[in-house]
């Protein structure tokens, strides 16, 4: 596409590498088609390529009000249209850079900064989402029914495995998962532990960073990313063999530590090699021998991949084989490419499109009257729970089901 | 008359009594998008664009617009490739993207009804679990809509067996232009009078707004197969063609690519394509198991014939699909080595394709702009990509020259200036090569017996005679138009 960015924008790095990216697109619409905002709103501005002319507009100096930020604003990030775009567009990084040029040019509503602004200001940090969550749940009756459906129900922590093996690795913990999870890493710990592995659990890393970087805080983001590369270094030179994560969401952001910190002197090369350590735990699983985790109890499961695992890191086809191989039936699920809706903050900046695209996969994922629901992310295993009776896991918990 | 500003306001009111605010976009930033469609070197900005999602708010938008004389064009997914969707500056854009219900499909009979905005793949996708599919299988099927397939009369891979569009639907609703609801065609295979429902086919929302299609479904072949043959000349992959039919075998598909498009599809597919093979055939073969055997040996025969270096046998479903994604995505997949390309479309007798695609060849030195070739070669459907810099001075007027140049050849080689794209506003000089003035006027008249005041995408399809005679096209004598009786449009 034939492109006009203005000289100040051009002559930057962001500038150059969108000018790159809008040469490449070609204005098909193939990535309408996949695109869950398009699908419902049925408006070009609320699909990739129409976001993409919006784009195009605001760094070529067009008038910017907050219409084009709106539409931005209701794209999921769920990079499907990647996926689906043969030319190559990287639409994420595009929208990330004309998100960023908006927001120093407009200004939000007061309602909308105060939301924003919690949700920096808790989400990331464990203790303080932990005594929210606690407070929730002890006046959740006081709550409004869309607020209190979001807190989900209690769960045990689940046993760390203490076994030491030589082979080693460490495991993000992360902000919101410990919190509302905390059985997902510890069933991790006592899976790797049958492989040989020892999960290590170092306390003092925290959020990615993607809650930040999602609402345009990049160096609040870029703090996060360092503090996490400082808190996993001395395992790292002491031998980890590789950063596991058990949230998809994180683990794209982690893959993505290289591009962020490319700039930074000091952390550039450090977290290029963090990002090629960090592996999702389908990754880690798929190449060891895991005969041994096959189950005794098979049940018919409906998987949900998450958009961060199969458009983000592109990891496709790994859980469904482990799963099958370990005996589990796998219910064939219309529209799998789709988001639920979740999306990181979505659910609660966008809940009306949101939740509808949430009932929508659960309405696909129960079609066959499924057992169990898994998942390989946080985000969307509360946004589904909250949908639906059946029991909403991480998949990990089926290697222990013997 | 009423000014400018005027007749946008009053339109406005109107429109806004009709839809509800999110579904009516009037904001410059808001209509920057629908500037043009899947030929974006085209562009205008329309007065709004409406987004109705019932047939009553369709009537009620094109009766207000009539009223007021305000132009209307109607958009489905804005994948075309010829301009067709291209705004008008006094217009509005009727988006019909709202439209994406399935209504029912009729599995006993072989047919499902749709509204306009439901996705080509979509359909086939429907009909599935009964063991059916719809043919016509245009390579944006992922996104381009059946309503837009109606208007371009689209076709795809599978119509050098099964026909375009026109051959696979058998009704279709529209809102006239006073906003009338008229049903086109029957359920039945023939319905008496004059046969509206292919007048309708490829008239480009020049004639009505489709809201509703029932489409025919074909039972999924009960075997398939696909070769991929690899040449070391483009000529004699284009003989191979020839070579192919005359052995009384209709492929289910035909494709033809050459080597800069197998480049850019193996890059974004890994079909597994040889990217050093000067070109490619992918053939479809269909029919009962023992029948399919037979017809293999007979195009494995006839591509040897052909002096074919290589060729391959799909061995599984998955492989079968692999071959194809790449073909599917091969336009867009362009993207990656040129930033922009202009995508022809024409059709000739498939025995002369070598022939053109020498020309093409030599057009493309003398333009020097490459092209990338990659085409339904059965039914001589070329698609020559033309590869440009939009953001080079005068690159894209070079193209546009030597699109023109192309469709003229394919005239003259007794084809045609469109295969399955429709004419839009792309095509609108070259339409005065394929058709005499007596024959453009009929097409006038057609269209004022329709929408007299032109209001239904003016200034698409047809060429007025001013500007036959304009472009040169015309043969112009002694400073005289030929017909010069005949009213100028």
């Amino acid at each position: 596409m034939k492109t006009n960015l203005l000289d100040s924008i051009k002559q930057t790095k962001d500038g150059q590498l969108a000018d790159s990216i809008l040469r490449k697109c070609v204005h098909c619409g193939f990535c309408n088609a996949t695109c869950p905002t398009y699908q419902i709103l049925g408006d070009e501005n609320e699909g990739p390529r129409g976001r993409i002319y919006l784009i195009k507009q605001v760094l070529e100096g067009a008038e910017v009000s907050n219409a084009t930020r709106d539409h931005l604003d209701r794209c999921l990030t769920c990079r499907n249209c990647e996926t689906t775009c043969p030319s190559g567009v990287q639409y994420a990084s595009l929208l990330e850079i004309g998100k960023k040029h908006i927001e120093e040019s407009t200004e939000r509503p007061f309602k909308e900064h105060f939301v924003r602004d919690a949700l920096l200001n808790t989400l990331p940090y464990r203790r303080r989402f932990k005594f929210f969550l606690r407070v929730g749940r002890s006046f959740s009756l006081f709550l409004p029914k869309a607020l209190r459906s979001k807190i989900p129900a209690k769960v045990a922590k689940g046993k760390w495995s203490r076994a030491q093996h030589s082979r080693r690795m460490l495991v993000l913990d992360g902000c919101v998962q410990p919190v509302l999870s905390p059985d997902i890493n510890s069933a991790t710990s006592r899976v790797l532990d049958k492989l040989g592995i020892t999960l290590v659990n170092i306390k003092k890393a925290g959020c990615c960073g993607a809650v930040s970087q999602h609402l345009n805080k990049e160096k609040d983001a870029q703090t996060m990313m360092k503090h996490n590369i400082d808190a996993w270094w001395p395992e790292i030179e002491a031998g980890a063999e590789a950063i596991v994560t058990t949230a998809s969401g994180c683990g794209l952001m982690i893959k993505d530590y290289a591009q962020y910190l490319q700039d930074d002197p000091e952390y550039a090369e450090k977290a290029r090699f963090i990002s090629t350590l960090c592996k999702d735990i389908a990754e880690i699983i798929a190449l060891e021998d895991y005969s041994a985790l096959a189950t005794t109890a098979p049940k018919t499961i409906s998987w949900h991949p998450p958009c961060t695992l199969q458009h983000g890191q592109k990891v496709t086809g790994v859980v469904e084989k482990i799963l099958i191989d370990c005996g589990y039936q796998l219910n064939p699920i219309k529209d799998a490419h789709l988001c639920c809706g979740s999306a990181g903050t979505y659910s609660i900046l966008q809940p009306e499109l949101s939740s509808q695209l949430g009932d929508n996969k659960i309405a696909n994922l129960e079609k066959d009257k499924p057992e169990m629901i898994v998942t390989a992310n946080i985000g969307c295993q509360t946004h589904l729970q909250e949908r639906t009776k059946t029991p909403v896991k991480h998949w990990v918990h089926l290697l222990l089901d013997r | 008359m009423n000014s400018e500003p005027e007749s946008r306001n009053n339109i406005l009111l109107a429109l806004r009594e009709i839809l509800p605010e999110k579904y009516l976009l009037t904001a410059k930033e808001d209509l920057k998008p629908y500037e043009c469609d899947g030929m974006p070197a085209y562009q205008r900005i329309p007065i709004a664009v409406a987004l109705p999602s019932t047939i009553e708010e369709v009537q009620k938008i094109i009766r207000a617009c009539e009223s007021q004389r305000i132009p209307v064009v109607a958009r489905g997914a804005g994948t075309g490739l010829s301009g067709g969707a291209l705004p008008h500056e006094g217009g509005i854009i009727l988006g019909l993207s709202r439209f994406n219900t399935i209504i029912d499909i009729d599995h006993e009979n072989m047919t499902m009804r749709v509204q306009p905005g439901v996705r080509n793949l979509a359909i086939s996708e429907a009909a599935a679990p009964y063991g059916l599919y719809y043919a016509p299988d245009p390579s944006s099927q992922i996104a381009c809509t059946i309503g837009g397939n109606v208007a371009e009369n689209a076709g795809g891979v599978h119509c050098l067996k099964y026909g375009l569009t026109v051959h696979n639907i058998l009704e279709v609703k529209i809102i006239t232009v006073e906003g009338d609801l008229v049903t086109l065609g029957s359920m039945t295979l023939d319905t008496p009078g004059y046969d509206l429902l292919a007048l309708m086919t490829g008239s480009e929302g020049m004639l009505g707004i489709i809201v509703e299609v029932v489409v025919k479904l074909l039972p999924r072949p009960l075997a398939t197969n696909v070769l991929m043959a690899s040449f070391d000349a483009v000529e004699d992959a284009a003989n191979a063609v020839a070579i192919v039919i005359s052995k009384g075998i209709i492929p289910a598909g035909l494709e033809m690519m050459d080597n800069l498009a197998i480049k850019a599809a193996e890059d974004f597919a890994n079909a597994g394509y040889p990217v050093d093979a000067e070109a490619i055939l992918l053939c479809e073969l269909d029919g009962a198991e023992e029948h399919l055997a037979e017809q293999v040996n007979i195009v494995m025969v006839a591509l040897g014939e052909a002096n074919a270096s290589n060729v391959v046998m799909a061995n599984s479903e998955q492989e079968k699909a692999q071959l194809w994604a790449g073909r599917k995505a091969a336009f867009p997949a362009v993207g990656r080595i040129s930033p922009d390309y202009y995508c022809m479309d024409g059709t000739i007798p498939r025995k002369r394709i070598a022939e053109v695609l020498v020309e093409i060849k030599a057009l493309s030195e003398k333009y020097g702009l490459r092209v990338a070739n990659v085409f339904h070669a059965g039914d001589g459907n070329l698609h020559p990509l033309i590869l440009f810099d939009a953001g080079i001075d005068g690159e894209l007027e070079k193209a546009e020259h030597f699109g023109g140049d192309i469709l003229e050849l394919c005239v003259k080689m007794g084809g045609t200036i469109t295969g399955e794209h429709g004419v839009g506003f792309e095509k609108l000089d070259q339409m005065c090569v394929q058709f005499n003035p007596d024959e453009l006027t009929h097409f006038h008249n057609i269209k004022h017996a329709f929408d007299p005041y032109e209001l239904l995408n003016p200034g698409k399809v047809i060429p007025t005679l001013h500007r036959c005679a304009e472009v040169g096209a015309m043969h112009v004598h002694n400073g005289e138009l030929p017909h010069a009786d005949i009213p100028r449009f």
